[in-house]
């Protein structure tokens, strides 16, 4: 149960685009055709479901305060956590580079078509924000961990399938100069993100709080604030395309 | 000199000018126009987009007359409750009338207004003929809103849906989301306050609550919708012929399931609506509605839960409760946000009626998810589309080998 409430929460709920509008460099410049996108995304699938576990045991065994306990009762008070973000980071290189070399081998044509940005997965923020979130989250067992990565991938994989498509159907249209390209991307982003806001709130109300959720006016002004701060991070993406258009 | 011609003589002294599509918009949506066209013509259909669009209105036209009713037949109802016992003896009169019409017209007014008046000026800056993309978005909008959402509320999300949703793709056909929609969803994550709860629903139940707030000795309205009694776990007073007929609190247009079905006939016998869309969206919400029950049949949600109040509901009775029927049947359907292939219209209406349902069940905070689950299918109908084609072209790829092997 808690596997597959994480697996629907990582792809839905916290959907690495539309929820945290992370990893968008890629996801904005690659998604002009359909069959590259689902290329990269396949490749940001693989590379979080290695890196993400991966992470995990780093973070547990050496990085966490006392993390290296395993080593002898002396290095109990060991704080290496400020080590973090290197330690992720070149994990995450070392992936990405399996990755290319991979791709280059099987399918030189996808290679070609990704170009840079197939080495740019390695700085990709949501393949780093799946770790820290990882990370930040406490993630309890390893199974989970790779239960996060594989999803949050999932959830990228359609976020840039779906915009991939809907850039090829509007190609013909005639969408004002100003907006041509970039501009009228950040807003589709923004509109997907409205539709993916369906499932913000979801089965977080579990069955621990009080059923009358609605009618206690405390809750009420909590929700209505959560839903403002969303609503607002949405404009904001709508705001960032009006700064670029100019 | 008629009206009609003195139109025409209006559009040939604005001829060339930079206000030439205003005139012409008036005209041709009037008239039909005098010219023909001269050089070869390709698609020789007796309707145009036109035509397509007022088939659609027709089709709302008895949800919005019925609307009307129930605003003031609910405004009434709250305050006497002996009203309820005798809801056909009591619906059709003319303080009902006259009530639903002092709070619904403003909304149509608003919305057509505000709409074509953004659609207009968009025509004469870009220099392209007017669209008549809106003549249907502007006659949603008041349907799918609760009565007593302020007038500029609603004029601001006008403004938002149809510039951001649809304008700044190049216009009618080009959208990705439904106008509508669009509106709707801005409106309810602007400001929530107006769109969802008890208070809403109703005329004057927002007043009234400000009215005692401030100290009048008055009793408070309350019009809860049948899914917010649902979510709270407390019990429902309407039964299921109310709620067929649609004497029941909700949005506008959405109430009574009888007449959407009418207009669902009538669409689909007019070959605008597309019954698939319609049907496999209907047989989504069912299969959920199944799977909940049968969740429910099994034990493994109990009594306690928040969720079992809606999940305990027998399947079928999700069509006639909250808006799905409505959005089935004339937001689903938008053939411009839609799938555009026969295989992809089943996927896609089935998952809008699937996800309808679930967040229906599963997200306290948004009873009615309808037209979120509409949003976020017409997000992915392209991809739909895409691999529906490629599925095709992969097939008949195959056929082409076996035939030159």
């Amino acid at each position: 149960m808690e596997h597959i409430e994480l697996f629907f929460k990582s792809i839905f709920v916290d959907n690495m685009v539309f929820a945290y509008f992370l990893g968008m460099c890629s996801y904005l410049a690659v998604s002009k055709k359909v069959s590259t996108a689902v290329g990269l995304g396949a490749a940001v699938i693989f590379v979080l479901t290695v890196t993400v576990p991966l992470n995990w045991l780093l973070d547990q065994y050496i990085l966490q305060e006392g993390a290296l306990k395993w080593l002898g009762a002396e290095y109990a008070e060991y704080d290496l956590s400020f080590l973090s973000f290197i330690l992720f980071i070149a994990t995450i290189a070392t992936m990405v580079q399996l990755v290319e070399i991979i791709v280059e081998k099987f399918s030189p044509s996808l290679y070609n078509s990704l170009g840079i940005f197939l080495p740019l997965i390695a700085v990709n923020c949501a393949i780093l924000g799946g770790s820290l979130f990882m990370q930040s989250r406490e993630i309890e067992t390893l199974g989970l961990a790779l239960n996060y990565g594989f999803s949050s991938g999932i959830g990228w994989f359609l976020a840039i399938v779906a915009i991939a498509a809907i850039r090829e159907k509007i190609r013909y249209s005639n969408v004002p100069a100003p907006l041509r390209g970039l501009g009228i991307t950040f807003i589709i982003t923004g509109l997907m993100a409205i539709g993916f806001m369906s499932f913000g709130g979801m089965l977080t109300g579990g069955d621990e709080e009080s059923p009358s959720l609605d009618s206690d006016p405390s809750n009420v002004g909590m929700k209505t604030e959560k839903v403002q701060k969303e609503s607002v991070e949405s404009t904001e993406a709508v705001s960032v395309s009006e700064i670029t258009a100019q | 000199m008629g009206l009609k011609q003195k139109l025409h003589t209006l559009k040939m002294k604005y001829k060339g000018t930079k206000m030439a599509p205003a005139f012409n918009a008036l005209h041709t949506f009037l008239y039909l126009p005098n010219e023909t066209t001269h050089s070869g013509s390709h698609v020789r259909v007796a309707d145009d987009l036109k035509r397509t669009m007022n088939i659609v209105i027709m089709a709302l036209v008895p949800c919005l007359i019925f609307g009307i009713f129930n605003t003031g037949y609910q405004h009434y109802a709250a305050i006497d409750e002996a009203l309820r016992a005798a809801p056909l003896a009591n619906f059709f009169t003319w303080d009902n009338f006259i009530m639903g019409c002092w709070t619904v017209l403003p909304l149509v007014i608003v919305s057509y207004g505000v709409g074509l008046a953004v659609e207009f000026l968009f025509a004469v800056i870009k220099g392209h003929e007017v669209e008549e993309g809106y003549l249907v978005t502007g006659m949603l909008v008041p349907l799918i809103v609760p009565i007593d959402i302020p007038l500029w509320m609603l004029a601001v999300a006008v403004i938002f849906g149809v510039v951001i949703g649809k304008e700044v793709f190049g216009g009618t056909g080009m959208n990705i989301l439904n106008p509508a929609l669009t509106i709707r969803a801005f409106l309810f994550f602007a400001y929530p306050t107006w769109m969802s709860g008890d208070k809403v629903w109703v005329h004057g139940a927002v007043e009234r609550q400000q009215e005692i707030a401030a100290g009048a000795n008055v009793d408070a309205i309350s019009g809860e919708t049948i899914l917010g009694s649902y979510a709270q776990n407390s019990s429902v007073v309407y039964d299921y012929w109310d709620m067929f007929w649609g004497f029941i609190p909700g949005s506008v247009g959405e109430t009574s399931k009888v007449l959407i079905i009418i207009g669902a006939l009538f669409l689909i016998f007019t070959k605008i609506g597309s019954w698939r869309i319609i049907f496999s969206t209907l047989i989504g919400a069912l299969t959920m509605g199944l799977i909940f029950n049968g969740v429910v049949d099994a034990g493994w949600i109990g009594e306690s839960s928040k969720f079992y109040g809606l999940m305990s509901v027998p399947f079928w009775q999700h069509l006639i409760i909250g808006s799905i029927l409505f959005g089935a049947v004339y937001m689903a359907t938008d053939p411009v946000t839609a799938s555009q292939t026969n295989k992809g219209k089943w996927i896609y209406g089935f998952l809008i009626g699937f996800i309808s349902i679930m967040i229906r069940v599963f997200n306290p905070a948004y009873p009615e998810g309808v037209f979120l689950a509409i949003l976020l299918m017409n997000v992915f109908a392209p991809t739909i589309d895409h691999y529906v084609l490629q599925g095709n072209i992969k097939r008949r790829m195959k056929r082409l080998k076996v035939k030159t092997a």
